[in-house]
């Protein structure tokens, strides 16, 4: 006998940090995979997908609510807003490959307006500059102690995807970091 | 802070993202139940340690995720050049065979 | 208001703004942008401090960051109190309050200094020789007093209120420096489109045109260009012009820290402002433009207040409009101390005389001087000054005897001539050079991708030095990569010259004198002292510098060290360069701890991390223990109940009932391809072909070297896809030595490795009603013993959510773990808590979980392994597959020491005193007469109170411990020698019978 669904309790709800120059929020949830494969599979994958799956090193590709970072040679970190059913599209895929739910694993903090970069910029040692890091570009690095995947989704908007029981601290050095963003 | 070309990425990324992994070239013998405890000794716990010229194994733990290989100069720290794991060892003067 | 010091019509600051301020209680109007040290100047306030050691009382001797006197307190509030505060530094703010240090009971009259007196007995090397007997004296007496009466300042004895920020940048041209030369090279390179950051100590751009007059840089006043060049730069989308910074550290690949002072000089900052930012500049190219230091001239009693640089004197007058006396003499041996008489002189100043070292000096600015009528006294020396709180006088001699001459002064100028600053140079490895014509080391053999110029580079003359910068910021921004046009030079003249002067000591500071003539303000180091050091012995100058302590304070030598090294040399007989520099380390000037460690305070010291349950726990009053980053619930005390209590009863439940446990923090990793099972019998001792879909297995993976390197339960999903678990501490180094096999031993395999660990909460259900607890809530999966026996592993659904739903146990009970989506933890345990309620089933913490599996003889690894121990030692060869011709481990499990007898094996031990436990770690002997030490044959790896055994249990390892069950042996503990007999590892339900109870 099922009840009602279980409610779903996102790890930084209601945390927000909004200023004048730069606002950091939570991510709305989204269905995500890793996804694994080696170069003869992705042509299969790509058109299973709906999108070419990137591949050159930090490239991003995005095609209505769903993207793929590239994140190493044979790895992607596919982001669908929608919440579709991914698995069971990319299950269809005879071809070698491993795509496993990581949905809850990861959890997305959005850093938004124009002392975004800067606001990155205190804990990530990458290069983020427009010439480096150009709209689109994304990146598996660092932020502060934690390991992030990071994605620039326009010139002032970054994604910041982190493990979920490192989101607190994610959210709680970029809300940081964003009081001294402005500049 | 050493700057490091991962051969994957193709650019220099922060030595934040990577760590080191020991020596490099030390393959894992297909027959390993069939060595002598000597060929095993020397496999598993000889290591050269040279000054100055080193072949070594990092990881780009916190970028692609890649083992690869690098030849850096232990006096000067400085890397003469990372290649991707699988490829042969490249000749460099001075390195230590 | 006008400070009696403070000159009409001198100086840039506009004196409208008035900003007051106290020192040691007095109160004092200065003008806003002063430093601390020009404001109480213009008050006629020289004496600011006592030394560190003979606490002799001591002025300002520089207009800047290298002042080794000037040391005072900051006391914002009673949490902000700063010490050793530079006042050279220090910008000016309504409300400042500072004190002075090493002082007591006040400035003027200070008991410490006595030293002076006593001084003899303090010479070099006191330390070393003073304080060796009685021997135990040390400690007790000696140690504690000279702790007591060393150091400088008082550390602020509250939590620091302030926040500080972190910005890492990247540029192609990073320009240290924004004097004339730091400014040319940054606007070549800017020009030429390169990213550029220009970072200056000072709060404006211009450096040593502050205080020069004269110069004209394309068609203007060089202050006026330098304000305008830091305008334009402001202004260009690829420059960032920080001011106020400090380039401190320069390390490896061009990876320079800076580090600026954002807010302490702002009377009331703004709550989001932080105290100090630091920069982690990563540059392609570094352009070093820090200029020069001017050094003192060293001579008798030439610490007193009132003596200082040439050069500060002119910062003074020709920046902050203040005259440092009113009847000044200057002593020098080069010409740029000229240039500070004849301001001083044309600004009204009465300027006593001009005594120069050298016999016959000559050029522009000397004839300047005589023609103002001041002066010159050649080819004499300054061999003493009269005033101990503030100089009266100066006594001048020819410089190879004769008779002296008193000459009524109150302030007295000195000028040696000019150091390049090579700190940052130097601390990039590169190597310098000794100029002999010009007595100076200068950059020699670069190892960076780096130039200096300016100043910094020798170059003194201000059209050659601006040409040389603005080369080398356009070059920089070639090698950058930038496509570069022509460049462009700004034209300039000066009469200045900056170049020549003397090193070492002066005329009466000679071998032959007993004066204290400093060299080392700030650690009272005098020429004697060096002389001292060589006599005895040292020969190194990194001997002499630690023997002396020359050059080791918070100045970190910037004015001493090269006279040192001269009056070293000079003493040993040897050439300079031969005796050679000592080595530049970071920080350049002091940096806060504050800066340093940045945002990484409180909660981003480290990161906690929580599992999806940890608010429910909180709210249910759990204990929690840290393991790694991770917080986890140690027991859930419930009113009246001790930890033993709690512990004691959630045990207890468990077994009556049903226990209801956190288990999301062990490592989960999906291993995916046709060659998961393959790869699996590599990474595991185990075999894993044959494990069906939907089974479990119990996994031990070994390092090369046959030891247990972590376990967990695995479950296989599909035929190519399998759930692994690791342990909690393990989950990373796990993945990465799989990663490190697959990727580097095994890259022919076509498997995938994914880490789930945070995909998954997961919700322990153990006990004899589990099954009943959570058989409501689940759908889609026949829980029935014979559909889904122990060891087992099903999707599905719970509370309509996905599950991978697991049959096993850790509790030797029949048990479940539930995996669900992260998110939805809270919800489904709690609503398995609510079905738990309903049988009497409890939450258990880590502690009852380790009691529980203790009593059932598991392993935890970590535990009961330490990286020395073999699948056979801990009882575990059951999962080596022997027929397996290969897996990670197996050549090592075959060493000679491995197979050896007498490897400790794992047992366990009951007290003979059912209530006595054991201490885990306490080591155990078969022996417990015999004499000390004693033979040591095994130790206790994990020992608890077990409430349902009613006894005490143990687990240990001991050297041929399997033989031995049955036997008595001894733990011997300080106060008593316990007895314990030698069992099984298995002290509750030995059958098994209860994993489907």
């Amino acid at each position: 006998m099922a009840r009602t669904e279980a409610a779903r309790k996102p790890v930084l709800g209601g945390r927000m940090a909004n200023h004048a120059w730069v606002g950091v929020t939570p991510a709305e949830p989204a269905k995500r995979l890793s996804l694994r494969a080696p170069a003869e599979s992705v042509a299969s994958l790509s058109r299973t997908l709906g999108l070419k799956l990137p591949e050159r090193p930090k490239q991003s590709v995005l095609k209505g609510d769903r993207a793929a970072l590239w994140l190493g040679p044979d790895e992607w970190l596919l982001i669908d807003r929608a919440e579709s059913n991914l698995d069971a599209a990319v299950d269809r895929v005879r071809v070698f490959h491993s795509a496993v739910d990581v949905s809850h694993r990861n959890v997305g903090i959005l850093v938004e307006g124009q002392g975004a970069e800067a606001t990155i910029a205190a804990g990530c040692p990458q290069d983020v500059s427009l010439q480096a890091f150009p709209v689109g570009a994304c990146s598996r690095t660092v932020l502060g102690k934690i390991e992030i995947v990071l994605w620039r989704t326009g010139e002032a908007q970054f994604r910041v995807e982190c493990w979920r029981s490192f989101a607190d601290y994610a959210f709680t050095l970029l809300a940081e970091a964003a009081r001294d963003a402005n500049g | 802070m050493l700057l490091i070309r991962c051969p994957y990425c193709e650019e220099e990324r922060p030595e934040l993202e990577f760590r080191h992994a020991g020596e490099a070239h030390l393959v894992r013998p297909s027959n390993i139940t069939e060595m002598s405890d000597e060929d095993f000794e020397g496999y598993f716990f000889i290591r050269q340690n040279p000054k100055g010229l080193v072949y070594e194994r990092w990881r780009h733990v916190h970028g692609c995720a890649r083992f690869f290989n690098a030849v850096r100069d232990t006096v000067s720290d400085k890397f003469v050049m990372t290649y991707k794991a699988g490829e042969k060892k490249p000749v460099i003067k001075g390195a230590a065979e | 208001m006008t400070a009696p010091f403070r000159i009409a019509g001198k100086g840039r600051l506009t004196p409208a703004r008035v900003a007051r301020f106290t020192f040691d209680g007095a109160g004092y109007a200065g003008l806003e942008g002063d430093t601390l040290a020009s404001a109480l100047l213009a008050n006629g306030v020289h004496l600011v401090g006592r030394s560190f050691k003979y606490h002799r009382p001591r002025g300002f001797l520089s207009a800047g960051a290298e002042e080794p006197n000037a040391l005072v307190g900051i006391h914002r509030d009673a949490a902000r109190k700063t010490p050793n505060v530079r006042a050279t530094v220090q910008e000016l703010y309504d409300g400042l309050t500072a004190v002075s240090q090493n002082r007591w009971p006040s400035l003027k009259m200070d008991v410490g200094a006595v030293n002076d007196l006593a001084s003899p007995f303090f010479s070099a090397g006191f330390y070393y020789k003073t304080f060796m007997w009685p021997k135990a004296a040390w400690k007790h007496l000696y140690e504690p007093q000279i702790r007591s009466a060393a150091g400088l300042g008082v550390a602020p004895d509250q939590p620091d209120p302030d926040h500080y920020a972190a910005r890492y940048a990247h540029c192609d041209v990073l320009v240290v420096g924004g004097g004339a030369a730091g400014l040319a090279a940054a606007l070549s390179a800017a020009e030429a489109g390169a990213r550029v950051i220009i970072a200056d100590e000072q709060a404006e751009l211009g450096g040593a045109l502050r205080f020069e007059t004269g110069t004209n840089i394309e068609g203007k006043d060089g202050w006026a260009w330098a304000s305008e060049s830091a305008a334009r730069l402001a202004a260009m989308d690829n420059v960032r012009l920080l001011t106020r910074t400090t380039a401190f550290g320069y390390y490896a690949q061009n990876f320079v820290g800076l580090v600026e002072r954002v807010s302490d000089h702002l009377a009331a900052p703004l709550p989001d402002l932080p105290r100090e930012r630091l920069w982690q500049v990563r540059a392609r190219r570094v352009v070093l433009a820090t200029g020069a230091i001017e050094r003192h001239m060293v001579f008798p009693d030439n610490d007193r207040p009132g003596v200082m640089l040439a050069s500060a004197a002119r910062t003074y007058l020709n920046h902050y409009g203040v005259a440092v006396g009113k009847a000044v003499g200057v002593y020098t041996a080069n010409d740029s101390a000229y240039h500070a008489a004849i301001d001083l002189k044309k600004a009204g100043v009465h300027v006593a005389a001009i005594v120069d070292l050298r016999d016959n000096p000559q050029g522009p600015a000397v004839d300047e001087a005589r023609g103002l009528g001041i002066e010159i006294s050649a080819g004499r020396a300054v061999t003493g000054v009269s005033g101990r709180q503030r100089i009266s006088a100066m006594t001048v001699q020819p410089k190879n005897g004769g008779a002296s001459r008193t000459i009524p002064v109150d302030a007295l100028l000195t000028s040696a001539g000019w150091t390049p600053s090579v700190h940052l140079f130097s601390q990039s490895r590169g190597k310098v050079a000794f100029d002999e014509a010009g007595r100076r080391f200068l950059p020699g053999t670069y190892v960076q991708d780096c130039v200096s110029v300016g100043a910094c580079n020798g170059t003194d003359e201000l059209g050659a030095l601006l040409g040389e910068a603005a080369i080398a910021g356009h070059a920089a921004a070639k090698a950058a990569g930038i496509k570069v046009g022509r460049v462009a030079k700004p034209k300039a003249s000066t009469g200045e010259r900056w170049a020549g002067g003397m090193l070492g000591a002066a005329p009466g500071a000679g071998a032959d004198s007993k004066a204290k003539a400093f060299v080392d303000f700030q650690n009272d180091v005098t020429a004697k002292d060096i002389r001292q050091a060589v006599r005895e012995g040292m020969r190194s100058i990194e001997h002499v510098k630690r023997f002396t302590t020359n050059g080791m304070a918070t100045d970190q030598g910037k004015t001493s060290n090269l006279h040192g090294l001269a009056i070293a040399a000079e003493t040993l007989g040897k050439p300079i360069p031969e005796v050679g520099l000592t080595t530049f380390r970071a920080p350049y000037t002091p940096v806060t701890f504050g800066a340093i460690v940045n945002h990484a305070r409180g909660s981003l010291f480290d990161p906690t991390r929580r599992t999806a349950m940890h608010g429910w726990a909180e709210a249910q009053g759990a204990v929690f223990e840290d393991v790694g980053q991770w917080k986890r619930a140690w027991y859930f005390p419930r009113a009246g109940e001790d930890m033993h209590a709690a512990v004691d009863r959630e045990c207890r439940t468990v077994r009556q009932s049903a226990g209801i446990f956190d288990a999301s923090t062990l490592g989960k990793i999906e291993v995916v391809g046709p060659d998961a099972a393959t790869f699996m019998e590599l990474l595991y001792t185990n075999p894993w072909q044959k494990l069906a879909p939907g089974r479990c297995r119990y996994g031990i993976m070994l390092r090369e070297d046959g030891f247990i390197y972590d376990d967990g339960v695995v479950g296989r999903l599909a035929d190519d896809r399998f759930h692994v678990t690791t342990t909690t501490g393990g989950a990373a180094r796990v993945m990465n030595h799989m990663e490190d096999y697959l990727q580097t031993e095994f890259p022919h395999l076509k498997v995938y490795l994914t880490s789930i660990s945070e995909q998954w909460a997961v919700i322990a259900v153990q006990g004899p009603k589990s099954r009943d607890i959570i058989a409501p809530l689940v759908e889609g999966i026949d829980l029935s013993d014979a559909a889904m026996p122990h060891m087992s592993v099903r999707e599905g659904r719970i509370c309509g959510v996905p599950t991978r739903l697991f049959r096993m146990s850790f509790t030797g009970e029949r048990g479940f773990e539930i995996n669900v989506p992260a998110d939805y933890g809270q919800a489904v345990w709690e609503a398995v808590w609510a079905e738990g309620e309903k049988h009497g089933a409890c939450a258990y913490g880590t502690e009852a979980m380790h009691v529980l599996r203790a009593e059932k003889g598991y392993i935890i690894v970590g535990q009961e392994t330490d990286g020395t121990v073999t699948p056979n030692d801990a009882g575990l060869d059951w999962a080596v597959g022997k027929k397996k011709t290969d897996f990670v481990g197996i050549r090592g499990l075959m060493r000679p020491d491995l197979v050896a007898p007498g490897r400790k094996q794992l047992v366990g031990l009951r007290t003979k005193d059912p209530k006595t436990v054991l201490e885990e770690g306490a080591q155990i002997v078969a022996d417990p007469n015999q004499p000390v030490p004693m033979k040591m044959i095994g130790h206790v790896t994990s020992s608890y109170w077990s409430e349902n055994c009613g006894h005490s249990i143990a687990l240990a390892l001991v050297a041929d411990g399997r033989a031995l069950t049955g036997k008595t042996l001894h733990v011997p503990m300080p106060d008593r020698t316990i007895e314990v007999e030698v069992t099984g590892t298995v002290f509750f339900d030995e059958k098994g019978e209860r994993l489907d109870g």
